[in-house]
């Protein structure tokens, strides 16, 4: 007779919630004729708040399952709590985008909410197999979203640029995962890092050769420098919502599973790791900051500021220990939101087709349209990490980590990579507010859902940099049980 | 453990043998000869128009990602059946929720008309 | 004899692949990776893996070569439509960082194997068939891996569906 595994099924409760739901919409799609996009945004909407309860009553559970391949450490539900706020702030930028853009399906949401559950699923994975698939189901359905706008070429491009990368990345990561289990007969994290510090001899050579290998793998995800070149045809062909999901999701979903990796597997071959993510750490920051400077086009500048920050980002992982995963995930919230309030008001901004993106087509938006040209600052200031937002707080959590731990440098390359990127976020204000206005027949509605999108992530951008305190408070005690 | 594929080898360098044979006997006796008539892609029958390599239509793309779909679907079963006897009730419910899953897809592949030929 | 066997089914696999991006034509390209394919099933089935092998020439050999054909007849490339220069340099890009892959993997292996025989591990079980071995692991222990598969060939029919099925059919 074969041992039957405790399933626990408790710890996907969250998961299980959010796929029902994308099974609604779906069905919801192919049952009923008539308009149905508003029936399933609400649908959606409800799945996510539901989610996002039932994450946060698992909270302080430390529960896993499934023989092990999954846990739910308040880590783990931490990022899955942003992975919701991401997606339900993506449906509220969607709601209006699509309707402008006469492409309504409702399979946008059914996509978007699978993209969640595959995030949800990396972010508890504690076994390689698990990642791997979590992050095809997290993968798959942005490349489909990608090129979800079938009519525009450039969707197209980007659809099929993101596909043949993203199955490239998942070949690094399969071939990785082959070597760490040749090394060590196990796929389970703790495992991996039992039959490593029982190791009598250093480091084997296959193990750090998988390592790398699985890195290569999730750096495309997260787009790290060098393997970023997808990321601004991708950016820019892709639509303005899915972009600003891009820039999250599977971002936040990349480092959740790089830090458990981290601490939890590779902790005893560490030291030879560090080096290998400290020049990954800056090659991203400064390559990313530097291209950003040249960028004429609004949604090709955030793609490169987006990738900058995921190399600040990786600052709080060369740091590694508590207070690195603390700055990481305080961090990843506050980028959450100023990214998604930028890309609102690019969605807000935007014409039918958005045949001109360019920042000069800004101008003097501040004499028509004040009230968007000052949110619209607030979030160049908080990408850029001016006080009192967000983006400062986190930027400064995140340094002096650095400086705790002793990485200096790593620290000084970073704050003049912050500098730098002023540059090119502050342009964006000087347009809107100190030059003449060039188009003089722009006009702008403003929808409810996407004033909504744009509001919260406003009042969250202040009151994270305001009031960080509590913050500070929930980031800590999710790393309860992890060090 | 390769003794028993030993028939399979012998069959495998008959298949590799063979055609090469064929191949290579016609050089020696005969001799090549190459006239429009010859060439065409019926000798005696309607003249060939155009060029065979045409686009195909995408529909044919969607059906063959759909069968490939569904054939991984069925390839899970096989382990299954294989073990199921063991399993016992939890084997029916894991690979009922396994189905039932792809139950969903295939009724949007229905629905959809995805198969439908057009 | 099963060294001999492997050093068969190895040069048959990378002359296949040498094959598969020299060919100048689209088809005879695919032609060369179901064969490549097939001579990993033999090396699969070599090492014990039967189930392996049998799923790489049902799926990769079968399923997924009958795509490949379909996209090439799709898309319908006669000529190649890379630019000569552009050729050039990606040929020896190409040619460089492979060579620098290839010599990195053989260091990490080679150092490996001089370690000792602890870093190398045994996968299969020779006193179980290989099915036996994988249907007790997938649906015990990597349960929710397997159910997970699932979801993603839902999401995969829905995106196909979606991106290839033209709008306005019903």
């Amino acid at each position: 007779m074969i041992q039957i595994p405790n399933i626990n099924i408790s710890i996907i409760y969250p998961e299980i919630i959010i796929f029902i739901t994308a099974v609604i919409i779906l069905l919801v799609e192919i049952f009923s004729n008539g308009k149905k996009w508003y029936a399933q945004s609400i649908i959606a909407l409800i799945g996510i708040i539901v989610s996002g309860y039932a994450v946060s009553n698992q909270w302080n559970s430390f529960a896993s399952g499934f023989s092990e391949v999954l846990v739910a450490d308040n880590f783990a539900l931490m990022f899955k709590l942003i992975f919701l706020l991401g997606a339900l702030l993506t449906v509220f930028l969607s709601i209006w985008y699509f309707r402008r853009e006469e492409i309504q399906q409702g399979e946008y949401f059914f996509l978007i909410l699978s993209s969640v559950i595959g995030m949800m699923i990396l972010s508890s994975a504690n076994e390689l197999i698990t990642a791997f698939l979590g992050l095809e189901v997290m993968s798959l359905p942005l490349y489909v979203l990608a090129g979800f706008d079938k009519k525009k070429l450039l969707s197209n491009e980007a659809a099929l640029k993101y596909f043949i990368m993203g199955a490239f990345a998942s070949g690094f990561l399969v071939y990785g995962i082959t070597f760490i289990y040749g090394a060590t007969g196990t796929t389970n994290f703790d495992k991996i890092s039992m039959v490593i510090s029982s190791r009598s001899f250093g480091i084997d050579p296959l193990l750090l050769l998988g390592f790398i290998l699985i890195l290569i793998g999730f750096s495309f995800k997260t787009a790290f420098v060098p393997f970023h070149s997808w990321v601004p045809d991708v950016y820019t062909g892709a639509p303005t919502p899915v972009t600003a999901f891009f820039s999250i999701g599977p971002k936040a979903a990349g480092f959740a599973i790089l830090f458990r990796l981290i601490i939890k597997a590779f902790a005893p071959i560490g030291g030879s790791i560090i080096p290998i993510l400290w020049i990954l750490a800056v090659l991203t920051m400064t390559v990313g900051n530097l291209i950003a400077l040249t960028q004429r086009n609004i949604k090709r500048m955030l793609a490169y500021s987006s990738i900058a920050h995921a190399g600040y980002l990786l600052i709080s992982l060369v740091v590694g220990n508590g207070r690195g995963a603390s700055a990481a995930l305080f961090y990843l919230i506050a980028y959450t939101v100023m990214t998604v309030g930028a890309f609102g008001i690019v969605i807000l901004l935007g014409e039918k087709g958005e045949k001109d993106l360019s920042i000069n087509g800004y101008s003097g938006l501040a004499y028509r349209y004040p009230a968007a040209a000052v949110v619209m600052s607030l979030f160049m200031f908080s990408l850029a990490g001016i006080p009192p937002t967000a983006g400062f707080i986190g930027k400064f959590y995140i340094f002096s980590s650095a400086i705790s731990k002793g990485f200096i440098w790593l620290a000084v390359i970073g704050i003049v990579n912050s500098v730098i990127s002023v540059y090119y976020y502050l342009r964006v204000v000087v347009v809107m507010f100190m030059k003449p206005e060039i188009q003089a027949g722009r006009v702008v509605c403003f929808p409810v859902s996407l004033m909504v999108a744009i509001i919260l992530a406003a009042i969250g951008v202040l009151q994270i940099g305001m009031f960080p305190q509590g913050w500070f408070e929930a980031v800590r005690y999710s790393l309860i049980g992890l060090f | 453990m390769l003794r028993i594929y030993f028939p399979i080898l012998v069959l495998l360098a008959f298949a590799v043998i063979t055609p090469l044979v064929m191949l290579i006997i016609p050089k020696i006796l005969g001799k090549r000869e190459s006239t429009p008539v010859k060439d065409a892609a019926y000798e005696c029958g309607i003249p060939a128009k155009g060029d065979a390599r045409e686009r195909f239509p995408i529909k044919f793309y969607l059906i063959a990602i759909l069968f490939l779909l569904f054939d991984i679907e069925a390839i899970f079963l096989y382990p299954w059946a294989y073990i199921y006897r063991k399993l016992g009730i939890f084997g029916l419910i894991e690979m009922g929720v396994f189905v039932f899953i792809l139950l969903v897809g295939y009724l949007y592949v229905i629905k959809k008309g995805a198969l439908r030929w057009q | 004899m099963q060294l001999a066997i492997f050093i068969i089914f190895a040069i048959l696999c990378i002359f296949g692949s040498i094959l598969v991006i020299t060919l100048r034509s689209a088809v005879s390209s695919a032609i060369a990776l179901v064969f490549v394919m097939c001579v990993i099933a033999g090396l699969f089935a070599l090492v014990g893996a039967l189930f392996v092998a049998a799923l790489q020439v049902i799926v990769y050999a079968g399923a997924v070569m009958v795509l490949f054909l379909f996209i090439i007849m799709l898309l319908n490339l006669k000529e190649e439509l890379i630019s000569e220069d552009d050729k050039k340099f990606t040929r020896f890009l190409g040619i460089v960082l492979g060579t620098a892959f290839l010599f990195e993997l053989a260091f990490f292996v080679r150092t490996a194997l001089m370690r000792g025989s602890e870093a190398l591990y045994e996968p299969v079980p020779k006193t179980l068939s290989s099915i036996a071995v994988i249907s007790s692991e997938l649906f015990t222990k990597f349960l929710f891996p397997f159910e997970l598969t699932s979801v993603l060939l839902l999401i995969a029919i829905v995106g196909a569906i979606l991106l290839a099925k033209k709008k306005n059919e019903k």
